[in-house]
């Protein structure tokens, strides 16, 4: 609850809208609305300024250079490393590494801690709800360590049992990686409790909060998680870009990732020795005008408050509850007590696909599918949902067009 | 055995769909045809015939009877099941050296590509190869269509 001192700050949403290019485009002759946003989300102006303004005024390649262009790139880039170490409440910029977005981040620590750390016979706890990014990079390392992939499962509410949780930590339990925000459902799961009773247990964390940085506050100091993993593009930010945190400690003992320019600090045919933290696993060019063009995205997010974006969406998503659950033989998959921004939903005798592409034909984006989740789909024994999910930009009016939309759609294909 | 040729049904469904000016009223056809496709016989429904597509399934069963191959289809999906009822009437009846060369430009025509380009969404796309492979494979099955 806000103390009485704080001022609420209220939401414009056709200001916002207004930052927003690509929601004045038309689809199908119809204006665009926009719901597939865990998807992906569409990205402000100051972000597209900054791609551009990048490339005509400092392109260059960072840290070795010793020109002018070498140097503003090298600073720009780096400011963005303080901007999101204060954006997840880090505490300290060694503990920031870009990737090319949570995938990779997941891969890293699968890669390099998990090779060092992992043994025939221990275990990894991932859950149900987990999107594949968060299974086959585990899969893999217990297919070659020998070790085994334990899965907490998930009530009909799409809520982790956390019993069967605290049954499953054993002292096998290496490492636990488990979704702050579900794709698929929009739970948004108790990871610092979780954190709190697996350090007790003597396991690692890994949070993937690809989902949750863009609609909870995160402070990974708070949640003492041991690595959290997101990408920019789900926060406003531009694609292939991304971020994995590590706990310090954690990150000097691993071994590097991958090998290449940047990550070294002498090269010899007989030895090579790894330049230190973060650079240590950034190998490679890495993406310079996506992480430039990141930060104004934080900013965007900072500047707007995120109070104000939270309070919005919550009234977007309990609006849509309310209007899809007055359409006949529609039941939304996921109804956890703790959920952001996500209505996942089928429809009886009535294919996901077909409501994707009639949506689409009125100019309303959802995604259908199995939203790379199809353990979780098996769970609730289903193919696949149609799924809105919502972003700042969206407005009420927009959900009527959905609702809309849908009633047309069932109409068209019970008839 | 079909009156008219490949080319000839296909110019006949872009007629019919050049009465429609908006999509919804295309998809609306397209869904009543879905709806008219004759269902697959359940124990057609095999892992063995299915056309897999990441969303929507599809089971195709071909039969090649006096030197021609008669089509069957389904779909979980009902905009694929238009788009297969179309494609059976294309398609079905015909010898496999039309088949192989059907050149099926009706889809593009109708304003339909966007259903074959996303390979990931459905198995439209699959569907098609799928009918043509069987053309291949009866051809080089079938001594009197060699030796045409």
């Amino acid at each position: 609850m806000s103390s009485p001192l704080t001022i609420e700050r209220t939401l414009d949403v056709e200001a916002i809208r207004r930052q927003f290019p690509i929601i004045n485009r038309e689809v199908k002759g119809r204006p665009l609305v926009y719901f597939d946003n865990a998807a992906t989300t569409q990205k402000p102006a100051a972000v597209l300024d900054a791609l551009q303004f990048y490339y005509n005024n400092f392109n260059a390649n960072i840290h070795r250079g010793i020109h002018t262009l070498a140097e503003e790139a090298t600073a720009a880039f780096e400011q963005t490393r303080d901007a999101v170490r204060s954006f997840i409440g880090a505490s300290s910029r060694e503990e920031i590494i870009f990737t090319r977005g949570t995938t990779e981040g997941i891969n890293l620590v699968a890669y390099s801690w998990g090779r060092k750390n992992v043994r025939a016979g221990d275990e990894i706890l991932i859950s149900a709800m987990e999107h594949h990014s968060n299974i086959v990079p585990w899969q893999l390392l217990c297919e070659e360590k020998g070790a085994v992939l334990r899965v907490v499962p998930v009530n009909d509410q799409g809520e982790l049992i956390m019993e069967e949780y605290e049954r499953l930590l054993n002292r096998k339990t290496k490492l636990v990686s488990i979704v702050h925000v579900s794709n698929a459902l929009g739970t948004v799961n108790p990871v610092k409790e979780m954190i709190r009773m697996a350090h007790t247990n003597g396991s690692l964390f890994m949070v993937d909060g690809a989902q949750a940085v863009v609609h909870l506050d995160i402070d990974v100091q708070d949640l003492d998680c041991d690595f959290f993993a997101f990408s920019a593009h789900k926060l406003y930010g531009p694609t292939g870009t991304g971020v994995l945190y590590g706990k310090k400690s954690l990150l000097e003992a691993m071994p590097p990732f991958q090998g290449g320019g940047e990550m070294i600090r002498e090269v010899s045919f007989e030895k090579t020795s790894f330049n230190e933290l973060p650079y240590k696993f950034e190998a490679g060019t890495p993406n310079i005008a996506g992480v430039v063009a990141f930060r104004p995205a934080l900013d965007f997010v900072l500047k707007t408050g995120k109070n104000a974006i939270r309070k919005h969406e919550e009234e977007l998503l309990s609006y849509a509850h309310q209007e899809l659950e007055k359409i006949s033989g529609l039941k939304i998959i996921g109804q956890a007590r703790h959920k952001v921004s996500v209505v996942s939903f089928i429809i009886d005798n009535v294919h996901p696909q077909d409501i994707g592409i009639l949506l689409d034909n009125r100019g309303i984006a959802v995604r259908t599918g199995h939203h790379c989740a199809q353990p979780l789909m098996d769970r609730f024994c289903i193919p696949g949902t149609a799924r809105a999910s919502f972003a700042v930009y969206n407005t009420l009016g927009e959900i009527d067009e959905l609702a809309a939309g849908l009633k047309r759609a069932v109409n068209i294909l019970r008839k | 055995m079909p009156l008219k040729s490949i080319v000839e049904t296909e110019q006949e469904i872009i007629e019919e769909f050049s009465f429609f000016d908006s999509w919804d009223d295309k998809y609306e056809y397209i869904i009543e045809l879905g709806k008219k496709l004759a269902p697959l016989d359940p124990a057609f429904k095999t892992d063995e015939n299915r056309v897999r597509g990441c969303q929507s399934s599809v089971w195709l069963v071909a039969e090649f009877r006096d030197g021609r191959i008669f089509y069957k289809a389904e779909s979980d999906a009902m905009i694929v099941k238009g788009l297969i009822s179309m494609l059976i009437r294309v398609l079905s009846g015909r010898t496999p050296d039309e088949i192989i060369e059907a050149r099926l430009d009706f889809i593009r025509e109708i304003g339909m590509t966007t259903h074959l380009a996303q390979t990931r969404s459905n198995g439209l796309l699959s569907m098609v190869r799928q009918m043509k492979n069987y053309a291949l494979a009866y051809k080089i099955k079938d001594p009197v269509t060699q030796k045409n």
